[in-house]
C-alpha cells in the first residue's frame, strides 16, 4: 500500500524475485514510476477502506506492507490487514518514533525511518571515513 | 469532567462551546493556527496548538487525567490514531472517535475505541425511518456491554400482530421497552400488551441479536405457521 519511492522500489524488488505483487495507491499517476516490465497488478484505491482491501483479495495475501506518507493511514491499514483480514505477516512504516513504539507494543511489526536513519547517520559520524575512492586511471 | 477534543473544526468548535456552557473543563487540540485563534477569541484559553496524535502534545494536554477523549478531525485514520495513543499511552478510560466510513465502526471497536459517531449512519437512519416499512434502526449504543437501543416498525402482515409481548420468542437479553402506536401514542409495554400493526417498537438488545429481533418483528404470519 503506497506507490511512492519506497513502495514502488519494494514492489519491483519482490516482482523480480518472482512474488505475486499487488500495489495499491490512491493516485493513479503514482504508478508511472513503475517500470514497464513490472508484472504485478496496480490498483487505484484507498487502503483504509475495508471494501477496497476486500476487493484486492487481502484475506488471501501472505504479507501486507503499508508505506504511504501518512503514519496514521499506515497504522490503520496494517491493523485492518492483521485483525480483520488475518494476514499472517504485516509490516508498517511509521515516521514518528513515539507512535512507532506504541504500535509496536500493540503487536505490529513496525519500522521508523526517522529513528533508523538518525542511527545510521550517527554511526557514520562515529566511524573513521573510508578512503575516498581514488579516481580510475 | 475533563474532556479533551482533538480537532477544532466546526464540529469541535460547537462541541467545545456546548461543553464549556455545561460547566466542563475542556481542551481543544488543533494543528491550524487560524482555527486555534478563532477558538481562543470566542471561547477563551481552552485551546492547545499541536498534533493530537503525538505523544508530546497529549502529554502537554494532561491527557492522563482526562475523563473523556474525543477525536473529531475529518480523517478517520487520524481519529483512530489519536484515540489509540490516548487509550494505550495515557490510559484514558473513554475514547470517542468520529468516523465518515460507517464500516469503520466495527473495525474501531475491534481496535479498542469505546464509541464511534458516524454522521453517515445517523443520516441513513433518518432516511430509513421515513420509509414505510423500514428495518430495525440502531438508535443508540449503550456504553460498554454491547447493548443497543433499536427501533423497528411492525409491518401489517407480521406474525406478531395481535400477539401479546409475553408470547413472543425474543432473543436473550432483549427487552421491549416502549411501543408507539400509529397515532403516535406511547405505551410502556407489559407482558400482556398486544402488538398491533404499525406499532413502533423500541427495544434494548445485544448487537448480535439485532437480526433475530428483526426477524421476530417482521416475519410474515404465513411463513411461521
Amino acid at each position: 500500500m503506497g506507490c511512492g519511492r519506497v513502495g514502488g522500489e519494494l514492489a519491483v524488488l519482490l516482482d523480480r524475485q518472482g512474488q505475486e505483487v499487488t500495489i495499491l495507491d490512491i493516485d493513479p499517476d503514482a504508478f508511472d514510476k513503475l517500470p514497464s516490465d513490472f508484472k504485478g497488478s496496480r490498483v487505484v484505491g484507498n487502503g483504509i477502506d475495508q471494501d477496497v482491501l476486500q476487493r484486492i483479495g487481502l484475506a488471501e495475501a501472505d504479507a501486507f506492507v503499508a508505506v504511504t506518507p501518512g503514519d496514521n493511514r499506515n497504522a490503520m491499514a496494517t491493523q485492518m490487514a492483521k485483525h480483520i483480514f488475518g494476514v499472517p505477516r504485516v509490516v508498517c512504516r511509521i515516521f514518528d518514533p513515539i507512535r512507532e513504539e506504541l504500535y509496536h507494543s500493540l503487536g505490529l511489526e513496525t519500522i521508523s525511518p526517522t529513528r533508523e536513519v538518525a542511527r545510521l547517520l550517527k554511526e557514520a559520524l562515529e566511524t573513521e571515513p573510508a578512503e575516498t575512492p581514488a579516481g580510475e586511471g | 469532567m475533563y474532556i479533551i477534543i482533538v480537532g477544532g473544526g466546526r464540529a469541535g468548535y460547537y462541541l467545545a462551546k456546548q461543553l464549556v456552557e455545561d460547566g466542563h473543563e475542556v481542551l481543544v487540540i488543533e494543528k491550524d493556527a487560524a482555527r486555534c485563534k478563532r477558538i481562543a477569541d470566542e471561547l477563551g484559553d481552552i485551546v492547545l496548538r499541536g498534533d493530537g496524535c503525538e505523544g508530546i502534545t497529549l502529554e502537554a494536554a494532561g491527557t492522563g487525567r482526562a475523563d473523556l477523549f474525543i477525536a473529531l478531525t475529518g480523517d478517520d485514520e487520524d481519529n483512530l490514531a489519536a484515540c489509540q495513543v490516548a487509550k494505550n499511552k495515557f490510559n484514558v478510560r473513554r475514547t470517542v472517535a468520529r468516523i465518515d466510513n460507517p464500516k469503520n465502526e466495527v473495525i474501531f471497536k475491534k481496535l479498542g475505541i469505546d464509541t464511534t459517531v458516524s454522521a453517515t449512519t445517523l443520516i441513513l437512519a433518518n432516511i430509513e425511518q421515513e420509509l414505510p416499512s423500514h428495518p430495525l434502526i440502531p438508535l443508540l449504543t449503550i456504553k460498554g456491554g454491547g447493548l443497543e437501543i433499536v427501533e423497528g416498525k411492525v409491518p401489517p402482515d407480521s406474525a406478531v400482530v395481535g400477539k401479546r409481548i409475553g408470547e413472543l420468542l425474543l432473543p436473550q437479553q432483549c427487552l421491549i421497552t416502549l411501543i408507539i402506536d400509529e397515532e403516535g401514542v406511547p405505551r410502556v409495554p407489559a407482558s400482556d400488551t398486544t402488538i398491533r400493526a404499525g406499532d413502533e417498537v423500541v427495544a434494548v438488545c445485544r448487537r448480535e441479536s439485532e437480526d433475530a429481533l428483526r426477524a421476530v418483528l417482521t416475519t410474515p404470519a404465513r411463513e411461521t405457521e
